[in-house]
């Protein structure tokens, strides 16, 4: 346990590393405490995966790999930021199609509201504006 | 009229969705490590700390590894079920002591027995996160082929053992 | 002998609730006078009869009763005064018996300030409120008693969890309760109105402020949550995406669409139909809160114990009143009628993009809250939603409602045209964008993201003050939503600057040590061990200086509360107008150094600040003199709305 900590001291000299090493952890899920992020949980594993995250960033992999790394490991579960895969299409597309099915809607009623507004004769109108002199 | 059934429709999915999810456990993590090879390893056993052991030793059997600590209450409360199994010979119990002290994880299996064929001592838990150990005890089904089959997370019970892990084992010793 | 007569109390109200919810609704439907006046005393005889319960309840907590089950659980001998009284609402069983309580002082308050209703309405508004405390008085009764006993007593008790021994704690859940409860009021008047056929202005003009003032309890009750888990949870965060908090935000948004839809219900008569299907759908998502919390259906920090059978029972109470109040808008719409025509450009248009976004927005928040649970139960594996996709989806969603905040309330009602529109809104186009280019430059980096969104604030507050100026003499009503419109500005600068300014360092430090941050040094001095009530403590004193000048010393705790032996991290907090410093304490080292984590929170308070003033807005609105003048109500004939 120690050990990690020290390892973690030493590398955790790189302000630019914990920059990513952070923003990375923001991203997974914590197994244990499962509604904290890998950056703010401090159960021992989420101090375990975040020394692994350093040393594979430190060691050259990419975010795409230690992201990997992790849902090989864990499942999607790991990830906060849902994979874009078949099952997950309704949920990214979701909002979007909301709003647009909600405007069409839209559309359609303020278009029904203006056609039902009273059409006026050449006659009618000229009475009305005779009125309003 | 339309709007309307529209909204009924999807409330009728959503009180069908939350009944399922009432049986469900939102906590459980299944592993996405079923159906792959066992990670490899070579670790120190924790009683004999010159001696070396890797899961390539086990080729060739069935057998279950059960990941374990001294610090883990459910573990204690699970040991009875997994000194039964490695009793009955049902497949040999190999135990790996997770981020534990030997000075601790030692004394603990005097105390309560020493089921395990035996126990690899993995101190700084890197093969606990290989194989996606996030909550102990966990136990896994590794096959012939060194082919994981099955993982229970949480204390082994009675019933798991009789309906998940048992069948499995007889299925693969067998020729599955 | 007290629990027991609390318990009593509960059944009594349970009868008083079915005779209110039977009686009233058949007078109604028959015209029986005798049962329609009912309703009144039915609501306060039930209100008064639950407000005793909990007094029961509550005394059990004050005086260590521990052979009370409920008060074993969350309580202790050593525990605050004030914290034994909040415990009662600290668990589940509790925690009903407050929302019920909140019900209670709704249904009280309907039944008195209705006078100039006619009394067909009231009565059915208090009818359906009957049914739903019914609801949850039987939900205690059969699954969940607070005054269960048992024997022996508890020696003590198992002490209230520590996150929970904190003033926030003891505000936040009555105030996002009478939110929640408050939209059942809302509810109760849109059943009311599908049950008798007639929905017409009047009954905008009355329900209007009863949802504005539920939402501006919904508003302060988030905003406490979020006050509170900043700076009781100890890591700086205020808002997580946590299914608990989504359950409360849902309602939020579409309560927010319900109060801008009431206005042109008020107004023009129009969108009536789809109001009575929002109010629904608000209470709704309201019951869908209380299910998510208690079912163990989703994981959260705030789940209350599980058991499966109050999961199904809540369900199952979910199902009866909202399903029901689905089929009988499916009967009985159409004979709301259709409201008033209006331009494709004007004001009820921009309202109804405003709820379309709203809604879209709630939508999303929704799809992203129960996805994991469809995925689950559809076996295709376990996923998590979090903060990545709802920060995603939610900001976009967000930014054109923001724009259009600007546009609603200079649009005239049912007619406006695009240039007339233009000319008002020049100079604070200009504005915002000026401000936007240039002030994320003063705060060092420029991002576009920072640029827009700050513009967009300046774009609402521009445009406030030209609404204000259009209408130096606006009644209370247009000066509370000027005021809320600008309590939402507010929130945007609070989380756009902290989000894209904010900063930290973690890292070890033994007394002695320093460490500099945005222009601070932070020293820490020395780290003591005191001793409170119920718990055990090291204190660390860190002193601030800025420019060599002291700032301030901040106190940084880690608890270690005794009875449960839970260790809680007591974050410093030294808050400022335009920043908060943060540090807390991570864990001690054998060479008796420890992991110190300092932050740098730039106009985070503005968050907080914003949302109070949105809920000023909201009771500006709601204390405006039209709902105040009364009709004097002429008894046995009907008032004509």
């Amino acid at each position: 346990m120690l050990l990690a900590l020290w390892a973690s001291c030493v590398l955790a000299q790189d302000p630019v590393l914990e920059r990513r090493v952070t923003s990375l952890s923001h991203e997974l899920r914590c197994l244990v405490c499962q509604n904290q992020t890998l950056a703010d949980s401090n159960a021992p594993l989420a101090i375990d995966l975040r020394n692994q995250i350093r040393e594979q960033l430190a060691a050259g992999k990419s975010e795409r790999d230690v992201v990997d790394f992790m849902v090989a490991r864990y499942g999607d579960f790991v990830l906060y930021r849902p994979p874009l895969k078949g099952s997950t299409i309704l949920l990214w597309a979701g909002p979007f199609a909301f709003v647009v099915v909600g405007f069409t809607l839209l559309v359609r009623v303020v278009r029904r509201r203006r056609i039902a507004a009273p059409q006026l004769s050449d006659a009618e109108r000229s009475r009305a504006a005779k009125l309003l002199e | 009229m339309k709007r309307a059934l529209w909204t009924l429709g999807i409330f009728v999915a959503l009180v069908a969705l939350l009944a399922v999810g009432l049986r469900l456990d939102p906590r459980e993590v299944p592993s996405p490590l079923i159906g792959k090879p066992a990670p490899p390893f070579e670790l120190p056993l924790l009683t004999e700390p010159d001696k070396r052991f890797s899961q390539k030793d086990m080729l060739g059997k069935v057998w279950i590894m059960n990941v374990w600590a001294s610090w883990c209450p459910p573990c204690l409360v699970e040991h009875p079920v997994v000194t039964r199994i490695a009793q009955s010979g049902l497949a040999p119990v190999v135990g790996l002591n997770y981020k534990d002290a030997r000075d601790d994880a030692l004394p603990w299996l005097k105390r309560n027995g020493n089921p395990y064929q035996l126990i690899v001592f993995d101190a700084n838990g890197r093969i606990g996160i290989d194989y996606g150990v996030y909550g102990v005890p966990e136990t896994y089904v590794i096959d012939r082929k060194g082919v994981i089959r099955y993982k229970h997370i949480g204390p082994l019970n009675a019933d798991v053992v009789k309906q998940k892990v048992e069948p499995l084992v007889q299925q693969l010793n067998s020729g599955g | 002998m007290i629990p027991e007569l609390g318990q009593i109390a509960l059944a009594l109200a349970l009868a008083v609730a079915i005779i209110q919810a039977v009686l009233p609704l058949a007078g109604a439907a028959n015209g029986n006078r005798a049962w329609i006046a009912v309703a009144r005393p039915a609501a306060q005889t039930q209100a008064l009869l639950v407000a005793f319960a909990f007094g029961c309840l509550t005394y059990a907590f004050v005086n260590n009763d521990f052979s009370v089950a409920y008060v074993a659980d969350h309580s202790n001998s050593a525990l605050p005064l004030h914290y034994r009284v909040s415990g009662v609402w600290g668990g589940h069983e509790g925690s009903l018996l407050l929302w019920t309580l909140m019900l209670g002082v709704w249904m009280t308050a309907v039944s008195w300030f209705s006078g100039h209703l006619p009394e067909e309405m009231t009565a059915r508004v208090l009818g359906v409120m009957g049914i739903v405390s019914l609801g949850f008085l039987a939900f205690m009764l059969f699954t969940s008693n607070p005054f269960d006993r048992q024997f022996p007593p508890a020696i003590d008790g198992r002490d209230l969890n520590p996150l929970l021994q904190d003033p926030g704690m003891v505000i936040h859940p009555p105030m996002l309760y009478m939110g929640y409860v408050g939209f059942s009021v809302a509810f109760a008047f849109a059943v009311a109105a599908l049950l008798s056929g007639k929905l017409d202005a009047a009954w905008a003009r009355w329900s209007r402020p009863w949802t504005t003032v539920a939402w501006m309890f919904l508003t302060l009750g988030i905003a406490l949550g979020s006050g509170w888990a900043y700076y009781e949870l100890g890591w700086g965060g205020w808002w997580f995406w946590d299914p608990v908090e989504n359950a409360s935000f849902m309602p939020w948004l579409i309560g927010t669409a319900l109060i801008h839809s009431l206005a042109v219900t008020e107004k023009r008569g129009g969108f009536r139909s789809w109001t009575v299907l929002l109010a629904i759908i608000a209470f709704g998502l309201s019951l869908l809160g209380t299910f998510l919390v208690r079912s163990g259906v989703l994981t959260s920090v705030h789940a209350f114990a599980v058991d499966p059978k109050r999961g199904i029972f809540i369900l199952g109470l979910f199902t009866v009143l909202i399903g029901g109040a689905l089929a009988l808008y499916a009967w009985r719409t159409s004979r709301i009628g259709l409201g008033g025509e209006f331009a494709p450009v004007s004001r009820e248009s921009f309202l109804l993009a405003n709820n379309v976004l709203l809604v879209a927005a709630a939508g999303a928040v929704f799809l992203g809250t129960l996805y994991p649970l469809l995925i689950d139960a559809l076996g295709a594996g376990k996923i998590s939603v979090g903060p990545p996709y709802f920060e995603s989806v939610f900001v976009p969603l967000m930014a054109p409602a923001l724009f259009l905040m600007g546009v609603g309330p200079l649009a005239r009602w049912k007619h406006t045209t695009i240039p007339e529109l233009a000319v008002l809104l020049r100079w604070a186009l200009a504005v915002s964008l000026a401000v936007g280019l240039l002030l994320p430059l003063a705060f060092g980096q420029w991002h576009a993201l920072t640029g827009f969104a700050l513009a967009l604030a300046v774009w609402i507050v521009a445009t406030a003050l030209i609404s204000l100026k259009k209408r130096p003499r606006g009644s209370r009503a247009h000066l509370g939503m000027v005021t809320a419109h600008i309590g939402v500005a507010v929130f945007v600068v609070g989380v756009t600057l902290v989000k894209t300014y904010e900063s930290d360092k973690d890292l070890k430090m033994k007394p002695g040590d320093t460490v500099s941050l945005a222009g601070y040094l932070f020293r820490l001095d020395q780290v003591t061990n005191v001793k409170g009530p119920n718990y055990v403590a090291a204190r660390a004193k860190v002193l601030v200086t800025r420019n060599g000048e002291a700032i301030t010393v901040m106190y940084p705790e880690k608890r270690l509360y005794v009875v449960q032996n839970m260790p809680m991290t007591e974050a410093a907090i030294d808050p400022g107008p335009t920043r908060d410093l943060y540090v807390s304490l991570g864990d001690p080292f054998d060479d008796g150094s420890w992991l110190v984590k300092v932050q740098h929170k730039p106009f985070i308070d503005w968050i907080w600040v914003g949302c109070l003033i949105m809920a000023l807005g909201g009771l500006l609105a709601a204390s405006d003199r039209r709902y105040r003048v009364v009709l004097p109500r002429r008894r046995g004939a009907e008032v004509t709305a």
